[in-house]
């Protein structure tokens, strides 16, 4: 208890950290997901085509090679640092950003794949009538079938955010400052292992614990009544 | 609804146009990407042989490569043996009749599904480290497979419980009726059916094991992308050599999600044993949502 009062400025700074970076993400990765979502139900083959080679290279890459190629790959090699130069929080700045990159590009495979799987769950007679009332491919989507699917995948989807959630922590890796690194510190610092790791898994606990109750709900709130 | 076809009408000649028209567009947006991000490899000089040349010679591949696919399989291997045997029994626990095992159980498995398998890594690492559990040469061996385990344990332990609950009820009330008691119940009628058709779920968990060894790149674990960045500091060749590392985990986990979904549609198709569970891009918990599956 005295580690947590002790560290309490910094054990919030970083899981605020984190909150940015799934909020940040999860917003790029919703957009992302659904533009990829709407590629792969498209009529024009080569847009499928990128679509689904988009979902199976990103979904089988391990997120840490992502996160690691846009520090090694996009800011050292190619010079790509998403920041101005001059200003002098640049490095920790392009480090989150790139973070952000990393996990927007990961998790929107996951969305495209849950929107998907929504649209599927829309009954045949939706699309077919409204492709006879003379809706086109766009109209149908935007107004007949994601509207119905979103409600459906309410619940997957907060899934999918719980573990960008969790997934935050790999941003670490690039010396973004959020829980895990600091989780890392302080056992070094202060040889307290049982009260960090307890102060750590609470804090994901209390982040994702409430995100899935609420889905859970708004899912069942939203559920379309067939 | 499935297919896509019965999303649009087959294109006319005005759709037939514009399908075109947006066709030329996309390759034509998609090849400048690529003529960037080309000239950007080029001009920082990423694209020369002697970046790509070590990848040939066989020394690379012994002396960094080979390791790190090694210590991959090993972690994979272990923790995705010991996350069954803790699956099952976490998931036959959280159906036990008894209040309180059920209870312990069902903390257990939400507990280790709400924190960040990072997070149970570094504490496993600090753990075997402080109370030299394990000798030093294998403490990040142990973090990998200890974090890895305690997750998936607790993502199959759901999956085992979703695949007894979807059994048609008569299988159990059948079994009652001759006598059978609970145990003999889940072990002889319950499980070995339940096993069936999680298969294609359980395959395809396996890619999500394999993915995550690579979060051990931050307990010095040494694997795959580990030893990526390794040859990156070598020779120079950061993005060549993540390139090389990401491709092998494609193919290696491409193939294990294509077997997932064939197995899963052969199933479907065969008369014989239960329906297959859907492989769902990510599974439900209790509380609605929660945190599992294949992400």
């Amino acid at each position: 208890m005295e580690i947590f009062t002790e560290y309490r400025g910094q054990i919030f700074e970083a899981f605020w950290t984190t909150i940015q970076l799934t909020v940040y993400s999860a917003v790029g990765a919703l957009i992302l997901g659904t533009v990829l979502a709407a590629m792969r139900m498209s009529p024009v083959p080569t847009l499928n085509w990128l679509g689904t080679t988009y979902v199976n290279v990103v979904r089988n890459t391990p997120l840490t090679l992502i996160i690691l190629f846009c520090s090694f790959g996009l800011s050292q090699t190619l010079g790509i640092t998403l920041v101005d130069a001059k200003s002098t929080t640049s490095i920790e700045d392009s480090n989150f950003r790139l973070a952000v990159l990393g996990l927007t590009v990961y998790t929107a495979s996951f969305v495209c794949e849950t929107i998907r799987s929504g649209v599927n769950t829309v009954p045949l007679g939706q699309a077919e009538a409204a492709r006879s009332l003379g809706l086109t491919f766009g109209q149908n989507l935007r107004m007949i079938l994601l509207p119905q699917a979103f409600r459906a995948v309410v619940i997957p989807l907060g899934s999918v955010l719980i573990a960008l959630t969790k997934n935050t922590t790999i941003a670490s890796a690039i010396g973004v400052a959020e829980a895990a690194l600091l989780m890392k510190g302080m056992i070094e610092n202060t040889a307290a292992l049982i009260s960090v790791g307890t102060i750590f898994a609470s804090g994901f606990i209390i982040l994702t614990l409430p995100v899935g109750l609420l889905f859970g709900w708004l899912g069942k709130r939203l559920a379309v009544a067939r | 609804m499935s297919g896509a076809s019965v999303l649009f009408d087959a294109p006319g000649p005005r759709a037939r146009v514009r399908n075109r028209l947006i066709t030329v567009i996309t390759i034509a947006l998609a090849l400048a990407a690529a003529w960037v991000i080309y000239s950007r490899l080029e001009s920082k000089g990423q694209l020369t042989a002697a970046k790509w040349e070590p990848f040939v010679t066989g020394n690379l591949w012994k002396t960094y490569i080979l390791p790190g696919v090694q210590g991959t399989l090993t972690a994979a291997a272990v923790s995705i043996v010991l996350a069954l045997v803790l699956g099952f029994v976490l998931g036959v626990g959280r159906l036990s009749h008894h209040n309180g095992v059920r209870w312990t159980c069902s903390v257990i498995v939400e507990f280790f599904r709400a924190v960040p398998v990072l997070i149970m890594m570094i504490f496993a690492y600090f753990l075997f480290a402080n109370y030299d559990v394990f000798p030093s040469k294998h403490l990040a061996l142990a973090g990998v497979i200890t974090g890895l385990t305690l997750y998936n344990g607790a993502v199959i332990a759901e999956i085992v419980r979703a695949g007894v609950n979807a059994l048609p009820r008569g299988q159990a009330e059948a079994a009652e009726a001759l006598g059978l008691r609970w145990g003999q119940t889940m072990r002889s009628i319950l499980l070995p059916q339940a096993v069936t058709s999680m298969l294609p779920v359980l395959v395809s968990q396996m890619v999500v094991v394999l993915k995550d060894t690579a979060i051990g790149y931050q307990i010095t674990f040494l694997e795959m992308v580990r030893q990526g960045t390794q040859v990156g500091s070598a020779y120079g060749n950061y993005v060549p050599a993540l390139i090389v590392i990401a491709l092998l985990m494609i193919t290696v986990n491409f193939t294990l999600s294509y077997f997932a979904t064939w197995l899963e549609g052969r199933m479907r198709r065969s008369s014989k044993g239960p329906e297959p569970m859907h492989i769902a891009p990510v599974t439900q918990g209790v509380f609605g949502a929660g945190a599992g599956g294949t992400i």
